[in-house]
């Protein structure tokens, strides 16, 4: 088994991992797929449904693999994306 | 989920002017992405900012950013940038511009400036084309390229850009292409952190134009062109940084202080104002 699987961090009970809110402006999007194809975790893949611009619009797969890198807030053209951190509830 | 946020980096593009009308796939809202982003990590304030573009697809930058901005003649923004900069030195003029329009019409203004040592600083999409008036061919296009022009494959040498300004005497050279976002990000706040005449070259795919007489449909495929044959090597020698399709050597190549044109012509004015007063 490689070493990053049976060790465990020290304090990771305390430290919570961050949860990603992504925000997709599906009517300014012009389909070029870089979020999609460059995305380091696959979250997002094309969908279905046709935008204003009739181009298909990235969805979220699994929000929960977002590790919150904002690659896709980089590499996106026109302004249609965007990642924050989830307001923590419970006090944590 | 559902409620609509602004993006974080609207309050840096004028809304009237949005969507823009770059083409899906085309680099240069990257470059503006990561421009903006650079603003906005440096806290700039945006009084003391200038836009100056030229004509091209790219030129329309200066329209879409909500700075103070400047929309020239063909090849003529850094002629304008100077006024503006000799003019009023506390203002950062920052030049976002294409290769057609840097180079080709305006490469004589680029090498006085550089030589000159002017803080201004030039973010230059290279998209090996002019793009905007049909796909011609180029001071960059590379040799056996297909354009409208050269439908048999280009037979003239392009221009290596890095060299080009390393060589006139700029103070910071950098070459990135659309993919390295984080590290043009970081280039950008380190150009405009520089005091004299600083350069970076953005490799931008264009899809529409030049790929698809290159086999190279869209922007993705552009992309993972430059994914396959980009090669960082920092502070490597910017003669050895030609572009050609097998290879294409990003990095920063120079990163030198010397003192600038504005700082020394103010001095120099200030100091024959003295004598005169002695007299």
């Amino acid at each position: 088994m490689p070493v990053r699987l049976w060790r465990k961090p020290l304090d990771a009970e305390k430290v919570k991992l961050p949860k990603a809110e992504i925000h997709i402006l599906k009517n300014q999007c012009k389909g070029c797929g870089f979020c999609i194809q460059f995305c380091p975790k696959k979250v997002l893949e094309e969908s279905e449904e046709i935008n204003a611009r009739g181009v298909h619009p990235p969805k979220v797969v699994d929000e929960s693999k977002c590790i919150i890198c904002s690659f896709c807030t980089s590499v996106c053209p026109d302004f249609a994306i965007f990642i924050v951190e989830k307001p923590c509830k419970e006090g944590c | 989920m559902e409620t609509v946020m602004a993006h974080p980096f609207a309050k840096y593009l004028r809304e009237a002017m949005m969507p823009h009308i770059w083409c899906s796939g085309c680099g240069n809202g990257i470059i503006l992405n990561c421009f903006v982003q650079a603003v906005d990590e440096l806290q700039m304030d945006l009084n003391k900012l200038v836009v100056v573009s030229g004509i091209g697809c790219i030129g329309r930058a200066a329209g879409y950013v909500n700075t103070n901005s400047f929309h020239t003649t063909h090849g003529r923004p850094i002629a304008f940038a100077t006024g503006i900069k000799l003019a009023n030195p506390e203002l950062e003029v920052v030049i976002i511009s294409g290769d057609g329009d840097l180079f080709a019409i305006g490469g004589n203004h680029f090498i006085h400036a550089a030589r000159r040592n002017i803080g201004i600083k030039v973010i230059c999409a290279n998209n090996f084309n002019y793009g905007m008036t049909g796909g011609q061919q180029g001071p960059t296009t590379p040799v056996e390229a297909l354009t409208t022009t050269t439908p048999y494959g280009n037979i003239e040498h392009p221009f290596n850009l890095v060299h080009l300004a390393a060589a006139s005497g700029a103070t910071y050279v950098a070459r990135w292409t659309t993919l390295h976002v984080r590290r043009l990000t970081q280039s950008i706040k380190k150009l405009l952190q520089k005091e004299g005449f600083g350069f970076i070259e953005v490799v931008s795919p264009c899809p529409e134009i030049f790929g698809r007489y290159n086999k190279m449909r869209t922007g993705l495929e552009m992309m993972e062109w430059f994914r396959k044959v980009s090669a960082i090597e920092n502070f490597s020698d910017p003669a050895k940084a030609e572009i050609t399709p097998e290879r294409i050597v990003v990095g920063e190549f120079v990163d030198i202080a010397k003192i600038s044109y504005e700082k020394l012509i103010h001095e120099k004015i200030a100091e024959i104002n003295e004598k005169k007063m002695q007299w």
